[in-house]
């Protein structure tokens, strides 16, 4: 019993975590149907702004509950500065070609940001571990847990929740919705695509960087943090449906679960989870669990 | 077709007299380029039909491994028995996994076969007792066609090894071009639809594509573990499979030659600017990438058809683009 109980808290940690790193990137191939190999390096640069700014914050000596807030601070920032940047610097002239020609620019944008990344922070790790101890601990199921692993959910949750309401209640939630099943049309109908399209942006760049600032404190921020995220985002969208934020949702619960499962069973097959649920989700439903069915043109 | 078998003989004999006067390590770096052309050719193969693979590294990866395994527990030496193992293990692989991605294209392509390459690097790494783990695994210096290369000469021989059998694959794959399968692939890419439609299968078709490319990237994988002298699990990590993704833009689609050139021109580029900007080396690729993405989608070989043309149309065609 209390094995499940460990299983079921760990493993929504960790979904947690797969959702704010993997909601962004469905986002933004949702409404552009761009898949952005960059989006690890906007976690990365929300990790450094997190981590240095914390650094900052502390060696101020302010209230130290408030370093939640500078965390949170950063990744609006960042995403605010690099969204609308990428969008309309580089993206928006990609618009109309091929899928796969988008994928490299943004894996072209993806090795410039790595260094960009050097160039400012430098090559040594930050280690901004003060607000992961700030909290203290509780215990679950015989197991000691950081509250701050909570924290993790509690801004997993809300950032979904937010998208959710923005998606579905207000008006330029609809035209989102409205832009992703067709551009086309929704400029016919006098939809500012364009702008629906720097909003996305610039919101999925938000999550990536909300999902690297609440990263930071866990871990040693180095160059290189960029190039896992991006292939266990990807696995988390592809199993929901790329494009589908329900689908990011369920996707990274199952993987979180999963793995926590996969943990306590067969510790040595935890680093397969992610792909052997990915496997068998794609032999039944090929496209993913909340894929919608696409036209072939001829 | 004749003229391209001089040119490849021509090349042959060329680069065979530059090995005998270059510097030692500029033959490393140009054996390196050889073989890893091969697996950007492999590439540039499935480009052909509009696949984009993240994922060549894991082919790169099982045969230089396969290399690893048979020259511990079977004590093979022999380069020419090596690769074919290295080949066959990889084609093998690619019978497998191709049965999951001939079903997908675009960026479902691009991204599974890029995860599925990222399990194998999870495998290497983690079964440490067999691979050693992070710190790889040592390549002894194999004997070809039996004789045993006097170790001042090791380089000269495998590099006239590789060019051999670069250039084997290379007209081979040129054959491969040309004929109906060639060309069917090269059909898939302007409209999928249609050709299902002419009783084409063209899941069939991808799929022995991608056994073909398979095994041009495993060899290409057992050039680079006999050469290097050494083997790791980043050589089935997804950035080392985007390296072959770059090579390949940067060379383009024109030619069977142009990955060549593309890999020659990569290898000696990253070896200037590891020595002079070591921090924004990836930064160079990033902004050559956009670069070609933008101004030269047919890569480099653009130019080269440039100078193909007459002079009078050169400057026609120079002010056109302008």
């Amino acid at each position: 019993m209390n094995t499940l109980i460990i299983i079921a808290v760990d493993g929504v940690i960790f979904a947690s975590w797969l959702f704010l790193i993997s909601s962004g990137l469905t986002l933004i191939y949702g409404v552009m149907r761009i898949l952005n190999i960059a989006h690890g390096s906007l976690y990365t640069l929300g990790a450094y702004a997190g981590a240095s700014l914390v650094i900052a914050y502390f060696g101020r000596g302010f209230w130290p509950q408030g370093s939640y807030l500078v965390l949170l601070g950063a990744a609006l920032v960042v995403g605010l500065i690099s969204g609308p940047l990428i969008e309309r610097g580089l993206l928006r002239w990609m618009y109309g070609r091929d899928q796969v020609f988008q994928l490299l620019v943004t894996y072209a944008l993806f090795l410039i940001l790595e260094d960009v990344v050097k160039l400012v922070w430098g090559v040594n790790p930050y280690y901004a571990y003060k607000p992961y101890g700030l909290l203290g601990q509780v215990r679950l199921g015989g197991i000691i847990y950081p509250w701050y692993s909570f924290l993790l959910f509690a801004v997993a949750l809300l950032a979904g929740v937010l998208l959710w309401l923005f998606v579905t209640r207000t008006r330029f939630g609809r035209l989102v919705v409205a832009v992703i099943y067709d551009p086309e049309i929704s400029t016919a109908m006098g939809v500012n695509v364009s702008r629906v399209f720097v909003v996305a942006f610039t919101l999925g760049a938000m999550l990536a960087a909300l999902g690297g600032a609440f990263t930071a404190p866990m871990i040693a921020v180095v160059p290189g943090i960029a190039v896992e995220v991006i292939v266990l985002a990807f696995a988390v969208v592809v199993i929901g449906g790329l494009g589908s934020l329900e689908g990011a949702a369920l996707g990274a619960l199952i993987v979180g679960l999963v793995r926590a499962a996969m943990v306590h069973v067969f510790p040595v097959l935890e680093l397969f989870t992610i792909y052997l649920v990915m496997a068998v989700v794609l032999l039944v439903r090929p496209h993913g669990l909340f894929a919608r069915e696409e036209v072939r043109r001829i | 077709m004749r003229l391209v078998l001089g040119v490849t003989l021509a090349m042959l004999l060329l680069f065979l007299g530059l090995g005998l006067v270059l510097p030692k390590w500029i033959l490393f770096l140009l054996t390196l380029a050889l073989a890893k052309g091969l697996v950007v050719l492999s590439v540039v193969l499935l480009m052909h039909a509009g696949l984009v693979s993240f994922g060549q590294g894991l082919f790169f990866a099982t045969s230089a491994y396969t290399v690893g395994f048979a020259m511990k527990l079977l004590e093979i030496q022999e380069a020419v028995v090596l690769a074919g193992l290295g080949m066959a293990t990889s084609i093998a692989v690619a019978a497998l996994t191709g049965l999951l991605l001939a079903r997908y294209r675009e960026i479902f392509f691009a991204m599974l076969s890029l995860a599925i390459s990222m399990i194998l690097y999870g495998v290497l790494l983690k079964a440490y007792g067999i691979t050693g783990g992070t710190d790889g695994m040592g390549i002894a210096s194999p004997t070809i066609l039996g004789l045993t290369p006097p170790p001042d000469r090791l380089r000269l021989a495998m590099y006239a090894f590789t060019l051999v059998t670069v250039t084997v694959m290379i007209s081979f794959v040129h054959r491969y071009a040309d004929s109906p399968l060639g060309y069917t692939v090269r059909a898939i890419r302007d409209n999928e639809v249609r050709l299902e439609y002419l009783g084409i299968s063209v899941q069939r078709t991808i799929y022995l594509t991608y056994l073909l490319a398979g095994g041009l990237a495993g060899l290409g994988g057992v050039l680079v573990a006999l050469n290097v002298g050494h083997i790791d699990p980043q050589l089935a990590y997804w950035t080392t499979s985007g390296e072959f993704v770059f090579v390949a833009l940067l060379g383009g689609t024109g030619s069977v030659f142009a990955p060549l050139g593309g890999a020659i021109i990569f290898e000696f580029l990253r070896t200037y600017a590891f020595k002079y900007s070591p921090y924004t080396w990836q930064m160079t690729l990033g902004i050559i990438m956009l670069a070609i993405i933008l101004f030269m989608p047919e890569g480099l070989w653009t130019i080269s058809k440039v100078f193909a043309r007459s002079p009078r149309e050169w400057r026609l065609s120079w002010k056109r683009s302008a």
